[in-house]
């Protein structure tokens, strides 16, 4: 269940914070997802990876399906995919999914840090 | 070791966003920043526009005047309708930027010599940074702001210009780096606010396209290696089969100014053994640019009403030069293709008459050499003492790069554009200044202004009275009945000879002798033979008493001329007809000459099999013919083992003759002098030269049969190219016909860029396409829509409605209200 929120989250938040700033602002969302829905570094990873790896790829498709693919094949030429639309998609929805990813391990990580850093507080008290 | 882990992974993060947001170097050039790039919601995906979308739109702007309608049609051509003129413009610069922002923009980077500052000073071997210094060291940001000066002084110009500029600005603050053009995301740079500046730039480029084409460091360089006669014999005054624009029989008046040489030419011009080191300059303007234009009177139409055709040759590019839109304002209601980057319709028609222009090809830019008191060029030598030199600085800006400053020396002939400094080339310390038409002042876009409003026959010579560079055979028609044809421009009044070289620069002797008076400039009106024409021929035979300098194709014209003059009852179709010709009258004159001297005893199977075919052509370069292959392989190769030998005299860029000047040489003599091999102890003839040209041509046709080239479409494999020559947004290896001596004068690269046939009936009877699409965005339906209707000749009925038609019109694809806000 926390797999599945933290995936909604990175989506939804990596949808909302570029329209305000720059195309990588999804990272540092992620990055505040994976802390604030803690997780293992893996799942914490795969949740950031494939939660932005699902919004770009889709809103890619769905881009790229009302343009009868027209742009997405030259540019897969230019890449070069060899004009494929689909490796395109793949392409772009894995680059996000990279960033987010370990956007996401980071904080995770971040958390683990912190919190044994608290703990060790605790102890020593 | 979480606090390593938590750091490790940080680092990994920053690393990879940075990355992703950096150009990266590949191969010759640099990726674009791939995470923007890539991003769904800010880069190209953000260009690809839904096929089904309208372009319906409500807008609020601050600097309208009244309020507008846009509506777009079925091939989203866009008809204004405006209630001043000032909104007419405003809105065409919007809709320019709207469809065209990013090929305008990059037009007058690459005019202005500022190429460096986006593609850096190199990328996939093209050295940008020495384009840039050409470009500069030509003086077109010099020409630019002269004639600035003079449309600012014109206040319909100025008018119509600021307008236009402002409507091209209120588009560009409109976009975010969502919406940036495809090609800047891409290249990864931003728009820059559209000036009057550059509109004047984009108009010297197309100066520098038409009216830029000399080959005076060639033919100097000729001169070092051919005697007098020889060189008259390569480089002909004028050619046998000239047809010319004004016919042949007229009678010219004696010139008006003098134009008798100077008295030393024969000592230091007409010199023919001095060698000078020349120079390739990194751009040079098509010598192909040509055109077809020519208007037929009612006596010779089936509706008894003039038409009016026009097809300008120029190299085809995606985005297109041309931009399809009807503009209907108080005074004005215009339809025809304009060009992004400057108000008005160009080529076009209005409610009363139309309009079309070919190149006049005239030579217009000399060189002149200029001699430095000492290596700072602080002074130069000029009329018996030492001039100063006032220097102008061009920082050209490169990307990733610090600038570069190129200080050019102005001398009274203009700048110097080779120095010691450019290019390296140059093994002399020698200087040449370059005067050129298009440096000086003059407001070209009155003419198009004054055209869109003309009504009648004085209305065309009052638009075009004020025009000068580049030079242009301009064509009217009116539905009054009127038909017209003039060579309009400043062309300078030369000697004969005067310009074909390298000039001295000491003093005011070899300057030219002001310009021919407009009245020597031919004008025909309603001509009886029942029709005017012109496709860049000579305007006059040689009697004409100014020298008219440049090179000039003569077949099209020729062809034209007999087709017209035989046809009666004239309709739309025959004129499509004529104008998508693939009919080679060149190969007509010269498969006699060939098959003249042809041995056939001696031949292989191959040998007999490509003649024979050869044979029986039909003589159109049809897309699947294979004689057409044959001619072109066998004409190129007797022309190389013709003059090869003589030419390999110089290891020096030389002029290359024109085919003409080989067919007219051996008809009228068979034992042309340029037949014999020097290399050669043995007497060669013209028959042998035909005989081993037609055998290497066979040679040649043996290899493209294996891969299936041979034939012409295949052989030809013509295209049409993106600006940035990237072939994924290109349209390559098309099914076409034609060549450059066709009507249809479509060649690898170069071809009609604008189709346009107009009957001038009560209800204007229009027709046009161009090879592009209304829209420039490799990301839309409308990129390259009508290239495929191109290639086979068909034509699009072009809508010329008033407000109330276009609204019952049931497929627009959208609407675009424009109001003050």
């Amino acid at each position: 269940m926390k797999f599945i929120i933290a995936v909604i989250l990175t989506a939804l938040l990596g949808y909302a914070a570029p329209l305000y700033f720059a195309w990588w602002s999804f990272a540092i969302t992620s990055f505040i997802v994976a802390i604030t829905v803690h997780q293992n570094p893996v799942k914490a990873f795969l949740a950031g990876f494939i939660g932005l790896s699902l919004l770009w790829g889709f809103h890619a498709g769905i881009i790229d399906n009302a343009n009868d693919h027209i742009l997405s094949q030259k540019v897969a030429y230019i890449l070069p995919l060899n004009g494929s639309s689909i490796s395109l998609i793949w392409i772009t929805a894995i680059t996000g999914g990279l960033v987010s990813g370990f956007a996401a391990l980071t904080g995770s990580f971040a958390k683990d840090y912190t919190r044994s850093k608290f703990q060790a507080e605790n102890v020593t008290q | 070791m979480r606090l390593v882990l938590f750091i490790l992974s940080a680092v990994i993060t920053i690393c990879l966003i940075i990355s992703l947001n950096s150009q990266l170097p590949t191969g010759g050039s640099k990726t674009p920043r791939l995470g923007y790039f890539l991003s769904p919601q800010k880069g190209f995906w953000q260009n690809a526009e839904p096929v089904n979308a309208n372009l319906n739109e409500d807008l609020k702007l601050d600097d309208l005047q009244g309020n507008a309608e846009v509506y777009f049609d079925t091939r989203l051509v866009p008809h204004v309708y405006s209630d001043n003129e000032h909104d007419a413009f405003f809105i065409q610069g919007y809709l320019h930027a709207k469809f065209r922002l990013w090929q305008m923009d990059f037009q007058t980077y690459a005019a202005g010599g500022r190429l460096s500052e986006i593609m850096g000073d190199s990328a996939n071997g093209t050295n940008f940074l020495n384009i840039d210094k050409f470009f500069r060291r030509l003086g077109m940001v010099y020409g630019a702001e002269n004639s600035l000066k003079t449309m600012d002084a014109d206040p319909e110009t100025k008018a119509a210009c600021d307008a236009y500029t402002a409507g091209v600005n209120a588009y560009i603050n409109s976009l975010n780096e969502s919406t940036y053009p495809f090609e800047y995301k891409l290249l990864n740079y931003k728009p820059e606010k559209w000036t009057n500046l550059k509109s004047a730039l984009f108009l010297k480029y197309m100066s520098f396209d038409l009216a830029g084409f000399e080959e005076d460091f060639e033919r100097t360089n000729a001169k070092s290696i051919f005697t007098k006669e020889q060189y008259a014999a390569l480089f002909p005054y004028g050619q046998d089969s000239l047809d010319p624009i004004d016919p042949k029989g007229t009678v010219f008046a004696k010139a008006g100014i003098n134009i008798t040489p100077p008295v030393n030419t024969d000592s230091i011009y007409f010199s023919y053994k001095k060698p000078v080191a020349p120079v390739t300059p990194p751009v040079k303007p098509e010598k192909e640019n040509g055109s077809n234009n020519w208007a037929v009177a009612g006596t010779k139409t089936k509706s008894g009403r003039p038409i009016l055709c026009n097809d300008p040759h120029l190299s085809l590019y995606l985005p297109s030069l041309w931009y399809e839109i009807q503009i209907s304002a108080p005074g004005i209601n215009a339809y025809g293709a304009s060009f992004p980057g400057a108000p008005s319709v160009i080529i076009g028609f209005n409610n009363d008459c139309a309009w079309g222009f070919t190149n006049a090809e005239r030579d217009v830019r000399d060189y002149y050499e200029v001699k430095f008191r000492d290596s700072t060029m602080q002074e130069y030598w000029y009329n018996g003492r030492w001039r100063r030199t006032v220097f102008r600085n061009e920082i050209i800006k490169i990307k990733g790069k610090t600038s570069d400053t190129e200080r050019i020396a102005m001398t009274v002939w203009g700048p110097v554009m080779y120095d010691k400094n450019y290019p390296d080339k140059l093994h002399t310390n020698k200087a040449y200044a370059c005067r050129w038409k298009a440096h000086d002042a003059s407001n070209e876009l009155r003419t198009f202004y004054k055209l869109n409003r003309a009504k009648n026959y004085n209305d065309y010579l009052d638009a075009i009275s004020t025009y000068q560079c580049p030079g242009q055979n301009m064509l009217f028609a009116s539905k009054a009945g009127d038909i017209a044809l003039k060579q309009q421009g400043q062309f300078p009044a030369k000697w004969r000879g005067q310009g074909d070289f390298i000039m001295p620069g000491d003093d005011t002797t070899y300057a030219w002798r002001g310009f021919i008076p407009d009245s020597a400039n031919l004008i025909m009106h309603n001509p009886e033979r029942g029709f005017v024409s012109s496709a860049n021929q000579m305007p006059y035979d040689t009697t004409y008493p100014y020298y008219l300098g440049g090179t000039y194709p003569v077949y099209r014209g020729y062809f034209i001329n007999k087709r017209l003059s035989a046809t009666q009852h004239i309709s739309i179709e025959d004129m499509e007809k004529l104008q998508t010709s693939n009919h080679n009258i060149f190969a007509e004159m010269a498969r006699p000459v060939l098959l003249n001297y042809i041995d056939e005893t001696s031949f292989n199977s191959d040998e007999k099999k490509y003649l024979d075919i050869f044979k029986k052509w039909k003589l159109n370069n049809d897309p699947g013919e294979i004689g057409p292959t044959i001619f072109k392989l066998w004409w190129d190769s007797l022309m190389t083992v013709t003059y090869g030998d003589e030419f390999s005299q110089s290891t020096l860029p030389l002029p290359w003759p024109e085919a003409s000047t080989l067919l007219d040489g051996i008809k009228k003599d068979s034992a042309y002098q340029f037949a014999d091999d020097i290399n050669t102890t043995d007497k060669e003839t013209i028959g042998t030269d035909v005989m081993v040209a037609y055998k290497q041509a066979v040679a040649v046709l043996q290899k493209l049969d294996s891969a299936k080239k041979t034939e012409w479409a295949r052989y030809k494999e013509s295209g049409v190219r993106h600006l940035l020559r990237i072939p994924a947004l290109s349209r390559l290896n098309l099914i076409s016909g034609g060549d450059d001596n066709c009507v249809n004068a479509y060649t690898k690269f170069h071809g009609p860029s604008w189709r346009m046939v107009v009957e001038l009936t009560d209800d204007i009877n229009a027709y046009g396409i161009y090879p592009g699409g209304q829209n420039g965005n490799p990301g839309s339906k409308y990129y390259d829509t009508f290239i495929n209707n191109w290639l086979v000749g068909k034509y699009y009925k072009l809508l010329f409605a008033n407000k109330n038609q276009i609204q019952k019109q049931t497929d627009l694809k959208g609407k675009i209200t424009f109001r003050r806000s």
